[in-house]
């Protein structure tokens, strides 16, 4: 199959049909009928309606100090980045707080899906079995996921708490959420509990492809287990870490759902990110500023993807 | 790679991990908090769904259940069909236009839905969208298009080319191969891209939050935020809430287990 579409090059008409008589229905196989060009159009309709005009907007709405329902607004260029980031103490602790959240998640989800990934990469049943009730969390509803961390983090019947209590460790309880140094590292382990599996698989299939061959070829040389994952493993799975640090640097920015079932609407500040905060300004019918907070979210997304991406590049080559 | 008996180790221990959280919720949907901060991990002395009625009929989540089911039984299937059409062309077109098409819609893909909420937010407004249904099953549609766009289309490009010239040859329209040829042919990408849309959407809480005003137009999601505030520390009630809203995911899960896993990872190679 695949050889077959390799083999076609789809630009040239074929040498036969072009000899059709005039005069006739005339359709050389490959050109496309002009038909073909109205399917697109809902979709194309729909994304410029409801998805580019919006987000070009989202540009105009930040330079005005609208409120969201008054007729007029003044135009007050960049006083509303000024203000984000010089004026309101809200935004840099949830700008401060979302990078601190997507640096332990990104760390933390990146090396335990690819151990879980590691150590389940064949398919024997056993591990087939495995991979599908690891991966069950990521299908819940972030506010279902978060009620269940609620309990588990509750601090007075919470499941930690009363674990560490019957094991004897007692010493080590604590307030959890209550505890606003540790709060944000609290919904982290969260988070992680919540998509490790969803990335486990993508890290699976990766795994997959690397042949075994490389493996047996490496232990004849004497390569130690270290030796392989530094030379082997790492740089040929660097497509999918790729993947793996993109995919949960943006889940951790979207982290929304989840920190509001488990903080509340609206979270108190230690457990206050990025996308909470645009919503509580909006809420606050702060609309000029709420868009502004949005781009530079946007902005920020993209830059951090785009460093990652230069990092990861950097480490894969050194080994 | 590793030694077995630190995989074993390791792998039991993050099965339990997954494991006890769940077992609890289950349980302790059908407990007392008493019952529940007593003993957490026993098996509940009754089975009465005492939590169930009152979330059901006190808390009226069987509306929003209902809602919820409505919403992502249209926005599922109208997203596959316009991410369909969409795909089908770019598969077909070819050249130029193909990339252009395919390149617009799924940039979508780049744009966090946090950072378009207040215009899409004004836009309802005054189109009359605000605290409808129907406004939610048009942003569902809209902010998955693009992935759903980039799932499909990359399907279809890979499908030979062969197959639907042969049907062009013989006169028939697009229409007719889309919907007999590169439909069919298309199924099993068209299921995963369904079950990904189809938790996406049912999931979907941001929306919600946003659009609806009235009680009765609260989706799953949405219902259970509001218990959060009114029943603080009632857990066997928020439980109760969680299984009622994952309960058809759940079962979805149980059955179409292989295209949730290559719905789910094609969704999260967009990266």
């Amino acid at each position: 199959m695949s050889v077959s579409i390799g083999g076609t090059k789809p630009a040239t008409p074929a040498g036969g049909k072009a000899e059709h008589p005039p005069g006739k229905k005339r359709k050389s196989p490959t050109r496309v009928s002009p038909a073909l060009y109205l399917f697109p159009l809902p979709a194309i309709a729909v994304t410029l309606v409801f998805l580019v005009m919006p987000t070009l907007q989202a540009f105009q709405y930040a330079l005005t100090d609208w409120n969201g329902f008054s007729a007029s607004f003044n135009y007050v260029g960049l006083d509303n980045f000024i203000r984000a980031f010089t004026g309101d103490s809200l935004f840099t602790n949830a700008l401060a707080n979302n990078l601190k959240f997507m640096l332990v998640v990104v760390i933390f989800q990146t090396a335990l899906s690819l151990v879980l990934a590691m150590m389940l990469t064949r398919n024997s049943r056993g591990s087939v079995l495995l991979r599908a009730l690891f991966f069950f969390p990521t299908i819940l509803s972030s506010v279902s996921v978060a009620f269940i961390w609620k309990f588990i983090y509750d601090p007075n019947f919470g499941l930690a708490n009363s674990t560490l209590d019957a094991v004897g460790l007692g010493a080590l309880q604590s307030s959890y959420l209550g505890n606003d140094t540790q709060a944000l590292y609290w919904v982290a382990v969260t988070q992680v509990w919540f998509h490790a599996g969803q990335m486990m698989v993508v890290y699976v299939a990766g795994l997959q492809g690397i042949p075994r061959e490389l493996y047996e070829a490496a232990e004849i040389d004497g390569a130690g287990k270290w030796q392989q994952f530094k030379s082997i493993t790492w740089p040929l799975v660097a497509p999918a870490t790729a993947i793996v640090v993109a995919y949960t640097t943006i889940q951790s920015f979207k982290a929304f759902d989840l920190i509001l079932g488990i903080a509340g609407n609206p979270p108190k500040a230690s457990l206050d990110i990025l996308s909470t905060r645009i919503y509580s300004s909006f809420a606050n019918a702060e609309f000029g500023y709420a868009a502004a907070q949005s781009i530079i979210f946007m902005a920020l997304i993209a830059l951090v993807t785009w460093l990652q991406r230069r990092v990861l590049r950097l480490t894969q080559k050194q080994e | 790679m590793l030694t077995s008996l630190t995989r074993r180790g390791f792998l039991a221990v993050y099965a339990i991990i997954i494991i006890v959280p769940l077992t609890i919720v289950i349980f302790g949907s059908f407990k007392s908090t008493q019952e529940l901060f007593d003993g957490p991990f026993s098996f509940p002395q009754s089975l009465a769904p005492d939590a169930y009625t009152e979330v059901l009929g006190g808390q009226n989540l069987g509306q929003s259940f209902m809602n919820s089911a409505i919403v992502t039984a249209c926005s599922v299937p109208i997203t596959l069909f316009l991410a369909s059409l969409a795909g089908y062309a770019v598969a077909r077109i070819r050249g130029f236009w193909s990339w252009a098409i395919f390149g617009f819609l799924v940039l979508g893909m780049a744009i966090p839905a946090q950072a378009n909420m207040v215009p899409l937010y004004v836009l309802f407004q005054r189109i009359g969208l605000l605290d409808t249904l129907l406004g939610l099953v048009l942003a569902n549609i809209v902010s998955t298009l693009p992935i759903a766009v980039f799932i499909l289309g990359g399907f279809m490009r890979t499908l030979p080319r062969e197959l639907y010239e042969a049907s062009s040859i013989d006169g028939t329209g697009p229409w007719k191969t889309y919907s007999t040829i590169a439909m069919p042919l298309s199924a099993p990408s068209l299921a995963a891209a369904g079950i990904f849309l189809f938790v996406i959407h049912w999931n979907e809480l941001l929306y919600p939050l946003l659009f609806i005003q009235s009680p009765e137009n609260r989706t799953l999601p949405l219902a259970l935020l509001s218990f959060q505030g009114e029943f603080q520390t009632d857990y066997p009630l928020l439980f109760a809430g969680v299984i009622m809203a994952s309960l058809p995911v759940v079962v979805a899960y149980i059955f179409l287990q292989r295209y949730f896993v290559a719905g789910i990872t094609a969704g999260a190679s967009k990266g």
